[in-house]
């Protein structure tokens, strides 16, 4: 079986004294994988580095089969071209447009935001399947979280992106919603068969949604299933009881 | 009283051109420091800033130097395209221009360096190009206070007195602005045009104040 995701990333930073080297390699099989870690470990510059976002100073990022940066090849596609829905921690939701906007955003190409009026068959049938009509002419802060989590998954789904990356999808979130919200991304994604790396430090969220889990520890990937008391990360293409 | 209305209009007409090439100068000055990362950023901020601070008799000294028929600009303009800049309308605009600049550009600054850049970086992973960002996602969302710069440079360009007095003098309905026009009443001791003046360059204030209220609109919260 061919690697769904292939990463391997360096980069150095350097904050006046104190300096942190980012060294991550993985690669997995896995259509679902999540980056496991506490916080300050890396794992969102990781999933910059794959979106594109941040530049890092070697390495090869390679999903589902398409080359998207490769230092020694010389590729690095720039974030608008790589195809991969990103969801922010803060959902990053444009505040000046509605709902109905920001999901439509990806599909409108050039100078101008999409019409208050958007009625493409693909952004109603997102603002539907993600329960958001009702709120669809509200601006992002007259929503409720959980509603904001499924705009910001709408609009990164709309333009069918080739994978989804999700920072701390359901860190906003009160815990009765995080349940609920994960089992639905859950459904989504294999309902569309796409491929997700997904980071955080909640065990709950490495219970449902991690096929494998990569843990991360101070900028590298740390093997070993006794680290931070989980189960150790699933095989290649193990299932994973849920 | 006609001469007056005359000079209202062309103190309108250089305010306007004024401010909108500072909209497009300072829109394009501010994003840069905002967001671009070069040596010597902070001395090009402090030498774009001192026409705020210097006496405009001084900038329009500079100007004359540097765009009359004897200054490298000015010309260069006279013999490649026989223009003559002093002492014309469009120098006025050119002073007006340097002297509001700063207003604009430090606002715009401001402006763009408040708008969380990742709001960019989603336009980014949403396939969108750099243009298409600055126009949907950054420029909109700074729009408030380039705005309240570009009303201050409006005012500021309406008020303008030194520098243009030193570049387009004060030739009746052809450059001499109201500002110029209510000085050379009160030299002239003529009270009553002077008083009228001084009452229509009010009334313009104040209604380009309350316009400027109705035009920023408070709906978009800074962040969602």
């Amino acid at each position: 079986m061919t690697a769904v995701w292939q990463v391997s990333l360096r980069k150095k930073y350097r904050h006046g004294a104190s300096r942190f080297e980012l060294d991550v390699d993985f690669s997995s099989p896995a259509r679902r994988v999540v980056l496991f870690g506490p916080s300050g470990t890396g794992k969102t510059q990781t999933l910059r580095m794959i979106a594109g976002i941040t530049a890092p100073d070697a390495g090869l990022v390679r999903v589902a089969g398409r080359t998207l940066f490769d230092s020694d090849g010389g590729v690095s596609l720039p974030p608008s071209e790589r195809r991969l829905g990103f969801v922010f921690q803060d959902y990053a939701l444009f505040p000046h447009l509605t709902v109905r906007q920001n999901v439509a955003f990806a599909l409108q190409h050039g100078w101008r935001n999409p019409a208050r009026r958007a009625a493409e068959p693909r952004v109603l049938q997102w603002l539907e399947r993600l329960h958001l009509q009702p709120v669809a002419e509200h601006y992002p802060h007259q929503v409720s979280g959980g509603q904001r989590q499924r705009t910001a998954l709408a609009r990164a789904l709309v333009g069918e992106p080739a994978a989804l990356l999700l920072d701390e999808p359901f860190a906003a979130l009160d815990r009765s919603l995080r349940q609920r919200l994960r089992e639905e991304l859950l459904e989504l994604q294999s309902t569309l068969a796409l491929p997700l790396l997904l980071i955080t430090h909640d065990d709950d969220d490495v219970r449902l949604l991690g096929e494998q889990v990569i843990h991360l520890d101070a900028g590298r990937v740390v093997a070993g299933d006794a680290e931070g008391g989980l189960r150790r990360p699933a095989q290649a293409g193990e299932p994973v009881a849920i | 009283m006609s001469e007056a209305w005359v000079a209202l209009a062309l103190s309108l007409k250089v305010a306007g051109w004024a401010t909108a090439l500072n909209l497009v100068l300072g829109v394009a000055v501010g994003f840069t420091l905002a967001r671009r990362r070069f040596p010597g950023r902070d001395l090009l901020d402090a030498a774009l800033t001192l026409p705020m601070v210097m006496p405009p008799t001084v900038l329009g000294y500079y100007l004359l130097v540097l765009i009359g028929s004897q200054g490298p600009l000015g010309a260069w303009l006279l013999q490649h395209f026989g223009i003559r800049l002093i002492f014309t309308w469009q120098a006025a605009v050119i002073a007006a221009t340097v002297v509001a600049f700063p207003l604009v550009f430090k606002s715009a600054r401001a402006a763009f360096e408040n708008v969380d850049p990742e709001f960019e970086d989603a336009a980014r992973t949403l396939g969108i190009g750099e243009w298409g960002i600055f126009f949907r996602v950054t420029l909109p969302l700074a729009w408030r206070g380039i705005l309240a710069g570009l009303l201050l440079a409006f005012a500021r360009a309406l008020g303008e007195f030194g520098a243009t007095l030193m570049v387009a003098g004060s030739i009746a309905s052809k450059t001499q602005t109201l500002s110029i026009a209510v000085y050379e009443a009160v030299q002239a001791g003529q009270d009553d045009t002077a008083n009228f003046l001084v009452a229509v360059t009010s009334i313009t204030c104040i209604a380009v104040l309350l316009s400027a209220g109705r035009l920023a609109p408070g709906r978009v919260p800074a962040r969602a």
